[in-house]
């Protein structure tokens, strides 16, 4: 079997890796809807929106194999790390659940990324500012669908009504995630690179706000519980999700098309 | 002519694999064509459309491949996020183009305004109908057959068609 690589733990390549994970591990539970929504239009905004999330993700991991050194592609930093070494937000790789909760899912982090990937654009680093250029024009698209979807399902029937509070309450456990800074966001913020993401908090509940209100949903408290997939430490899910991703460049290294 | 001038030319030949009605010079991804002083390898600056756009490695072998064989080898490509490609770059040709091939082109876009979160968005007249040119159409899906493209129904010819997204 291919062996692990193990990733340079400077701050900066994390930071990166924050980002270029929670795109690449939602993309992949994305695409898991292909062939599943519930209507064809679904099915392919699903897809739409996975493509554009690993292709974010593929910039991203070149850069950050570029920052680090070590000499690793995006692929090898796709397939050949251990669960420790995925940084991504823990909602993301959470099982796809319902229709209900994958669009309050990527309406919640659609938005985070809308708002992290806005304050990119004037990183000092003109790569990671370029990916962010592009990327936010994708992730209004996906905020908007996501948006639209939870007006229709909260004011909709008892029944979606039911399946999207329930959604909210399950997915808004993982909020806290997001906005809680660590060395690795003052490291970031220090040198210019970007955003502590406690700093985007406030214009992120702004959003929710908006689009709860306008579905007639009640935003939940929030948690004391603590997710830490962005620490490296994650839930129950991870293992599963690398496994179906990982198989086949573990089993046949370095396999192409 | 010269070689710059005519790899110009080459590139108004290679077609967007995903709508072929297109060139790469009408979609506005052609940032620029520069040839050393020394008359070395041609460089082929492309700026991709979307992050995940499976078509892009497609297109800049398509490049190559054309210059090639137009004898103005050897050249290379080189992708250019900064400044991000808008649909604004489809030139007015290529509108045109994407018209007669049944696909609504985009509108112009204001990337600066404030983002609605629901349903359509109201800041953009919908498209006219590439079929029978009613403006009385709805979306029925932001996404489509390809990242690039939203798929709408004209209710006065009851036509469905696509519309390439103004981002």
């Amino acid at each position: 079997m291919q062996p692990s690589i193990r990733v340079d733990p400077d701050p900066a390549v994390q930071y990166v890796l924050r980002i270029g994970d929670t795109c690449l591990i939602l993309g992949q539970r994305l695409g898991e809807w292909c062939g599943h929504a519930p209507v064809l239009e679904e099915d392919i905004a699903m897809a739409n929106m996975a493509l554009d999330l690993v292709g974010q993700a593929r910039a991203l991991l070149t850069h950050a194999g570029q920052m680090s050194g070590q000499g690793y592609d995006e692929d090898q930093l796709a397939f050949l790390r251990d669960e420790r070494d995925y940084r991504n937000l823990t909602l993301v790789e959470l099982p796809r659940g319902d229709f209900a909760f994958t669009v309050v899912r990527n309406a919640m982090v659609a938005g985070f990324l809308r708002h992290l990937w806005a304050a990119l654009q004037s990183s000092n680093d003109a790569e990671l500012a370029a990916i962010a250029g592009k990327a936010i024009k994708e992730a209004r698209y996906h905020q908007q669908h996501a948006a639209d979807w939870i007006v229709r399902l909260g004011d909709g029937t008892d029944e979606s009504r039911r399946r999207t509070e329930a959604a909210l309450a399950a997915a808004w456990l993982y909020m806290p995630e997001f906005f809680d800074s660590d060395a690795v966001d003052d490291a970031a913020a220090d040198m210019g690179l970007g955003p502590r993401w406690a700093d985007l908090r406030a214009a992120w509940l702004a959003d929710m706000t908006a689009i709860l209100d306008e579905a007639g949903l009640a935003m939940p408290a929030e948690a004391a519980f603590r997710s830490t997939g962005k620490r490296g430490v994650h839930s129950e899910h991870m293992g599963y999700v690398l496994t179906e991703m990982q198989y086949l460049q573990r089993a046949y290294p370095g396999g192409v098309w | 002519m010269g070689r710059i001038r005519k790899a110009w030319a080459v590139l108004d030949t290679v077609l967007d694999p995903e709508v072929p009605a297109l060139s790469v010079r009408d979609l506005g991804i052609v940032r620029d064509v520069i040839e050393p002083a020394d008359g070395g390898e041609l460089e082929i600056v492309l700026t991709p459309t979307y992050s995940g756009c499976p078509a892009t490695e497609v297109i800049e072998q398509g490049v190559l491949e054309a210059i090639a064989l137009a004898g103005l080898g050897p050249a290379r490509v080189r992708l250019q996020r900064a400044p991000a490609w808008t649909s604004d770059w489809i030139s007015e040709e290529g509108r045109r183009k994407l018209r007669d091939y049944g696909i609504a082109p985009p509108g112009g876009t204001a990337p600066d305004a404030a983002v609605p979160l629901r349903f359509v968005d109201r800041r953009e007249a919908p498209p006219a109908c590439p079929r029978c040119s009613s403006s009385d159409t709805e979306r029925l899906s932001a996404f489509g057959s390809t990242a690039c493209k939203a798929l709408y129904r004209c209710r006065a010819c009851r036509e469905p068609f696509e519309h390439f997204k103004p981002i």
